[in-house]
């Protein structure tokens, strides 16, 4: 148990304290990334690994493992970076802990082979501010997460954690908080990007109490995940936030909507809470200023919808997560009826930046509408996925390109969806478009909550468009017609383009029923659901063209209207393709010419993968007929 | 199994909006929510079986059938739909010889697609139970599918 701090003096002499003793801690510090994506890499078992190597080296007293939230460069886990020297070490499997450990031992050498690797140039790197992916990121928001252990709220209060809280409650009233907010122009982070101090200030005078701050960390859209790691790895930064807009906005209670998929994030909020509790920096009488908050956990159930307002307030009341209209807005009356203001988690997190290092240091950073940093994951054919955390007004091409390593395999990038289901598909021609609010919503997608999705030239834009439809239908909550049955009416269109059946016209259709569901739909989910639809038909529009009037899939994704066959003259008859077929589509035999029976094939494309390379006798095409033999014949050429 | 029913019920007595959690409890503890789960949860919250089951009907994760021991869910998220994960279900959906959504008949695996697990640059992503796995592809499948058999 802690012992309660009653005092602004309190907080500081325990952080001194901490500071000190982290003097008489070992020098040495290999901090462990346990995010998400480490964690399918097996991060448990390096981490294991590394404390039994330091006990059997006998190095207890000179190097310390740290366990951490997401390093965000999540295509290299498990990611270990050593200090002092921020010595970068990426794919760390477990038996390499000896080597690291006894060249830390040494003197501080580095294991070169597992350093990161330019994969063009062939430069190694060794401090982790060096490496590309992290060179033109400006992680203000995520940057603690690979020095802090999670669960340990003394570690976030050695890095300064709470000062920004002990600031505001002590030296400003709350109306110089908003004032500082606005002023730092800060904007919502879920996706509409509403300024947040004017969002305060509108629930701070509203009637009514209690009056309540929830978190939105109902991460929905699919392809985004900086909430859940900014929650798991760094969760105090948020509940700081939380607090300190409370105390603005003269709430007493608050709530924590998370989605049921991050388990992780639940479980690490909880302990946060509970620590903050013990030290009296959350609960009655906070830091004995005489303010009174306390936050609750609300776990959704999985419904997409729940990340719009509204529907989020229903869900925490116990009913179906469905929007209703506003006015009137949370603000005036929210949850239970009360005053409410509802923030993004990144939004939240924001909050205590602003207030220690004041307005104007904030809005120097971004652009002239769109303030400060912005986690983006950067995930799909890109060569480094991750999450990025840049500037505002950074270009599309700088992330993919400069931070993201380009695309993957060396192919064409073919275009980035940004915005999640909500959002659209930006081509190439667009790669400088700088990133903010204004240029993406000019452009036709959102910021969204920061999903960056890269296709390359492989991706069917009219399939992915098909996938987002069939995703923003089956959430549609069915409250509104537009919504409810526009999004099935585009889906069935689409469906019907991708399979051959696209007619004349289907184009247009989509257009007007795409504008209808747009206009007339009730909430944000039926207002952008159409969006992926408009955006590939403004940029992408040959694709839809060519598998309605050509009935070809220039990508070669989509299955009805693709085939797969064996070349004759390059096929050695292996028999591994065959083999391999899951639904015993090939017949041939030992050095016979193997042959692809189109009306078995469910075009899974196995025997693409699974052809050597050397042979390359398999050919997926569209549109186009190969002449091959109808039965397995003798093979021509020699092995 | 009416005690420790009532025990997870309990628990939220007097909290405003606690029927999502007493779902969540209940669901939990016996693994899905049976008809007599509905209709005993709406006696004590006293509200009609209808509204019960239009609060739970309404979300994807509470589930009205039993499942199988291992859960194995396979992200159709954006980045691992782009990545193939559709092939990769489609293996699954295979070997198993069941459709998404289904159970084997001996209840040892319950097969399920979820639309982000936030694991994105690993995709395509399968988890069972709690374990992740990263990066897969059709020839994974099988692999993946013997360790949790073991």
């Amino acid at each position: 148990m802690r012992q309660k701090l009653d005092s602004e003096e309190a907080l500081e002499k325990f952080r001194t304290k901490l500071l000190a003793d982290k003097e008489k801690k070992p020098s040495i510090m290999i901090s462990i990334c346990h995010g998400t994506g480490c964690q399918a890499y097996g991060c448990g078992k390096v981490s294991e690994a590394f404390r039994e190597a330091i006990s059997r080296l006998n190095a207890q007293d000179k190097i310390e493992v740290k366990i951490t939230g997401c390093h965000g460069f999540c295509e290299r886990g498990t990611v270990v970076v050593v200090e002092p020297g921020e010595v970068f070490y990426q794919r760390v499997k477990p038996e390499d802990s000896t080597e690291i450990v006894s060249s830390l031992l040494d003197g501080g050498g580095v294991v070169e082979r597992l350093l990161y690797t330019d994969a063009f140039t062939g430069e190694r790197f060794v401090k982790r501010s060096d490496v590309p992916f992290y060179k033109k990121q400006l992680r203000l928001i995520f940057g603690d997460n690979g020095h802090i252990d999670p669960t340990c709220i003394e570690d976030y209060i050695a890095i300064g954690g709470y000062t920004a809280l002990s600031k505001a409650i002590f030296h400003m009233s709350p109306e110089e908080i908003i004032e500082e907010v606005k002023r730092s122009g800060l904007r919502g982070r879920g996706g509409a990007g509403f300024p947040t101090g004017n969002k305060w200030e509108f629930c701070r005078r509203a009637k009514g109490s209690p009056k309540y701050v929830v978190v939105n960390a109902d991460e929905g859209d699919p392809g985004a995940y900086m909430d859940r790691s900014l929650l798991e790895g760094n969760p105090h930064s948020v509940l700081e936030g939380l607090i300190i807009g409370a105390y603005a906005i003269g709430a007493s209670e608050g709530y924590i909507y998370v989605r049921h998929e991050y388990p992780l994030a639940v479980h690490n909020v909880r302990i946060a809470i509970q620590q903050a509790r013990e030290l009296g920096i959350l609960g009655t009488n906070i830091l004995n200023s005489g303010f009174d908050f306390d936050v609750h956990i609300v776990r959704g159930v999985g419904a997409f919808v729940c990340g719009e307002e509204t529907a989020l307030i229903a869900s925490i009341e116990g009913r179906r997560g469905m929007p209703r209209s506003r006015p009137p807005f949370p603000a005036i009356s929210g949850l239970w009826g009360k005053p409410t203001n509802i923030n993004n988690v990144e939004t939240w997190a924001n909050v205590p930046l602003i207030i220690n290092k004041g307005a104007d240091w904030y809005s120097a950073i971004g652009t002239k509408t769109s303030k400060g940093t912005k986690i983006f994951s950067l995930v799909g054919k890109v060569n480094n996925t991750g999450l990025v955390e840049v500037p505002m007004g950074i270009t599309l091409a700088e992330i993919i390109f400069d931070i993201g390593g380009g695309i993957k395999d060396s192919k064409k990038f073919k275009a980035v969806q940004t915005g999640g289901p909500s959002g659209g598909c930006l081509p190439a021609s667009l790669l400088d478009l700088p990133v903010d609010f204004e240029s993406l919503a000019a452009a036709g997608s959102i910021m969204g909550s920061g999903g960056m999705i890269v296709a390359d030239e492989d991706t069917c834009m009219v399939d992915l468009t098909k996938y987002f439809l069939n995703f923003t239908q089956a959430e549609s909550c069915g409250k509104c017609p537009p919504c409810r049955v526009g999004t099935r009416q585009m889906l069935g269109i689409l469906e019907r383009i991708v399979k051959g059946e696209g007619r004349p016209g289907d184009i247009e259709l989509l257009e007007r029923v795409a504008m209808t569901v747009k206009q007339g739909s009730l909430c944000g989910l039926g207002q952008t659901a159409p969006n992926p639809v408009l955006t590939t038909l403004r940029y992408f529009r040959d694709e839809y063209e060519a598998h309605i009037n050509e009935k070809r899939c220039p990508a070669l994704v989509c299955k009805d209207l693709i085939s797969f066959y064996i070349l004759p003259d390059k096929c050695q008859g292996c028999m591994i393709c065959m083999r391999s077929c899951p639904v015993e589509a090939i017949s041939g035999g030992k050095r016979l010419v193997h042959v692809v029976d189109q009306n078995k094939c469910t075009k899974c494309g196995t025997c693409v993968d699974v052809c050597p390379p050397r042979f390359s006798a398999v050919v997926k095409v569209s549109g186009e007929r190969v002449e091959v033999p109808a039965q397995p014949v003798p093979v021509q050429k020699p092995e | 199994m009416s005690d420790e029913f009532v025990q997870v019920v309990e628990e939220y007595r007097g909290e405003k909006g606690a029927l999502i959690s007493i779902l969540q409890g209940v669901q939990e503890k016996f693994g899905y929510l049976s008809a007599e789960a509905i209709s005993k949860i709406a006696r004590l919250c006293r509200l009609s079986e209808s509204e019960v089951f239009g609060v739970a009907s309404f979300y994807t994760q509470f589930y009205f059938t039993p499942r199988g021991r291992h859960k194995i869910k396979v992200c159709l998220g954006t980045a691992c739909h782009v990545r193939g994960a559709v092939r990769v279900l489609e293996r699954l959906e295979q070997s198993l010889g069941i459709k998404s959504g289904e159970t084997t008949p001996d209840y040892n695996f319950t097969l399920e697609t979820v639309n982000c697990i936030g694991a994105c640059a690993l995709g395509p992503v399968v988890t069972i139970d709690e374990d992740y796995f990263g990066q897969m592809n059709p020839e994974k499948v099988d692999q993946v599918l013997n360790l949790a058999k073991s």
